[in-house]
């Protein structure tokens, strides 16, 4: 376990070391706009996996979460002109409250009764979005950039880093309950809840927990998107793709793993930015509704899933 | 003159209320009786509007007839779906939430394609009752509100009589309670569940077609009506046909009267917050047995 941890460590030192010298390196800001969306996408892909992978609660309202981080973000800079390190910490905070509320509603609903209940959820917070006029109502809002991006050659750049350091934590996040005594309560609640209650795990607990951390990724991943697109409506941050993708990624990837979202958020969040710029951006959606609904029925396992019978084939061999 | 605004307010609700019992009546069938979470049956509405747009725009033919007319494909369509369904997930006794996410990609599939061909543009159709309006005493009834409402009060009584008279409209009810007691008595639980799901999917033609009489569509605006029907048929009680109708006449005049006394913008919010209040406190709904 020990070594395992310390491979961790300096495999995500290894990567925030790269996207340092990425950002040393590169001047074509575009690729910063494209690694952004990407890892933007991993974020939620492993904040919805802790739920809905972890626990099998699943989560179809994760567009609510990643908007009121983002508008938590928008008020707050508005309001107190806050720096963007407490703008997610803030974002995190509230978007955690709200994580922790949905995890009550788990008291109550199981499975597909959970699942509208948090879509509810996301169209409730978007009404009041909508008529909350102080971050511009339906109208959006319009967010100036900072001059100031550290030594960064410009904002995007640093906006990158933001994003990718969040990426790390929410690794690391995740892959702590998945190895931890809390992980194995979790897969117990994921396979028979009543069972897992009756041999004293305390279910409840560790619902919370994992609703409240997934509440609090996606609103961490929500807090520099205004920065990051400069104008934020509520049609755009309580897209319904925000929450397909949170749920397809993990799914293509692999739910039983914390490497699963990564590995599916990389894959098609690339393609999808790949799709885009080469064919259109009706096409990248269509290729996200395909891919998710192929692997439900075809490889439910996800590409983790894939890996794995493949290397115990060979090994059988 | 507040009372006149509150009781046109209430009729308006009650006509709205008539046409969502046309959009949950698939979806309770579906997710009430079969248990099959069909997410995608707001998509399936959606395409019947744009079959009955394209029968209005080239043919020139009466969209809600032209709902009518393509119903059997829909029927036929909705048994592939079960098919489909059943082998994919059922079978594997897998089904729900992997099955929820199925339907979710399938949503999402139809909304992107109907994008793809036709555009974010609203489509609307031309039919002769379309922008006139009935005055009684002080009511103003818009006749476009008005035949929706008389066309899916028709098609809900045709489905409550046909699965509460006929030998396989029981079936279905019967399947919904006691699957293994079904096939004991020598019927196929299986093809029970696909024709009810050709039933359910057919009503989407319709309710589809009488979506785009009341107002022009979108390929998107399918989205508002998940939470919306959801909401009617947990609240209706799971399954039971009056207890929708009801329930969606409920959901129509809260939001008509919402919509009339704190302005349309508040409205969509009225049947997820009913929704959530139902599923936290009474989930059986108010017609469910407790």
């Amino acid at each position: 376990m020990k070594t395992r941890n310390r491979t961790f460590l300096v495999g995500s030192a290894v990567v925030f070391l790269a996207g340092l010298l990425f950002t040393g390196v590169a001047d074509n800001e575009f690729y910063f706009f494209t690694s952004y969306v990407v890892l933007q996408a991993v974020v939620m892909a492993t904040a919805w996996n802790i739920l809905g992978g972890f626990t099998g609660y699943v989560n179809f309202g994760s567009a609510g979460f990643f908007a009121v981080g983002a508008y938590v973000s928008i008020a707050l800079n508005k309001a107190f002109g806050l720096p963007l390190p407490f703008l997610i910490l803030a974002a995190a905070v509230m978007s955690g409250l709200m994580g922790l509320a949905a995890g009550c509603l788990t008291l109550r609903l199981k499975g597909v009764y959970f699942a509208i209940a948090t879509l509810a959820m996301a169209i409730v917070c978007e009404t009041i979005v909508i008529n909350w006029e102080y971050v511009g109502g339906a109208s959006g809002a319009y967010i100036l950039t900072p001059e100031d991006s550290l030594f960064f050659d410009s904002y995007i750049e640093m906006l990158f880093m933001v994003i990718l350091s969040i990426a790390i934590g929410s690794a690391a996040v995740a892959r702590y309950l998945s190895t931890s005594r809390i992980g194995q309560g979790l897969a117990a609640i994921r396979d028979d809840e009543i069972a897992a209650e009756c041999n004293g795990v305390p279910t409840l607990k560790l619902k919370l927990i994992s609703a409240t951390v997934m509440g609090a990724m996606m609103g961490a991943a929500g807090a520099p998107y205004p920065f990051f697109v400069t104008y934020v409506d509520p049609a755009s941050a309580f897209n319904l793709l925000i929450a397909i993708n949170a749920i397809a990624m993990p799914m293509i990837g692999g739910t039983a793993t914390w490497l699963g979202p990564i590995i599916g958020g990389l894959v098609v969040g690339g393609a999808q930015e790949i799709i885009t710029v080469t064919i259109s951006s009706e096409m990248n959606l269509l290729v996200v509704g395909v891919m998710l609904v192929g692997f439900i029925t075809l490889a439910p396992k996800g590409i983790v899933g894939l890996f794995q019978d493949y290397l115990k084939k060979r090994r059988t061999r | 003159m507040v009372l006149e605004l509150f009781l046109n307010a209430v009729v308006a609700g009650i006509l709205l209320g008539g046409f969502y019992a046309a959009v949950a009546l698939g979806l309770s069938i579906t997710f009430g009786q079969l248990d099959i979470v069909n997410i995608a049956h707001p998509a399936f509405v959606i395409v019947g509007s744009y079959t009955a747009y394209i029968a209005n725009e080239n043919f020139g033919i009466d969209p809600i007839l032209a709902g009518v007319l393509f119903a059997p494909v829909f029927f036929a369509a909705g048994m592939l779906i079960y098919r489909f369904y059943y082998v994919s997930f059922e079978r594997t006794e897998q089904e729900s939430i992997r099955g929820l996410a199925f339907f979710f990609g399938i949503m999402f599939i139809i909304e992107v394609v109907l994008i793809m061909v036709y555009g974010v543009d609203y489509r609307l159709v031309e039919a002769e009752y379309i922008g006139k309006t009935v005055h009684l005493a002080f009511f103003d009834i818009p006749v476009r509100m008005l035949v929706p409402f008389l066309m899916a009060s028709a098609m809900t009584l045709a489905v409550y009589l046909y699965l509460s008279r006929t030998f396989i409209g029981r079936a279905i009810l019967a399947v919904a309670q006691d699957r293994l007691a079904l096939q004991l008595m020598g019927a196929d639980p299986v093809k029970i569940k696909q024709l009810a799901m050709g039933i359910a999917v057919a009503t989407a033609a319709v309710a589809g077609a009488l979506l785009i009489v009341i107002g022009p569509v979108e390929p998107s605006v399918g989205r508002l009506y998940i939470g919306r029907v959801f909401a009617i048929v947990i609240l209706g009680g799971m399954g039971s046909i009056g207890g929708t109708f009801s329930a969606a006449l409920m959901i129509g005049i809260a939001e008509s009267l919402i919509a009339t006394f704190y302005g349309p913008s508040w409205a969509p919010a009225v049947g997820f917050t009913i929704l959530l209040l139902t599923l936290a406190l009474r989930p059986q709904g108010l017609f469910g047995r407790a």
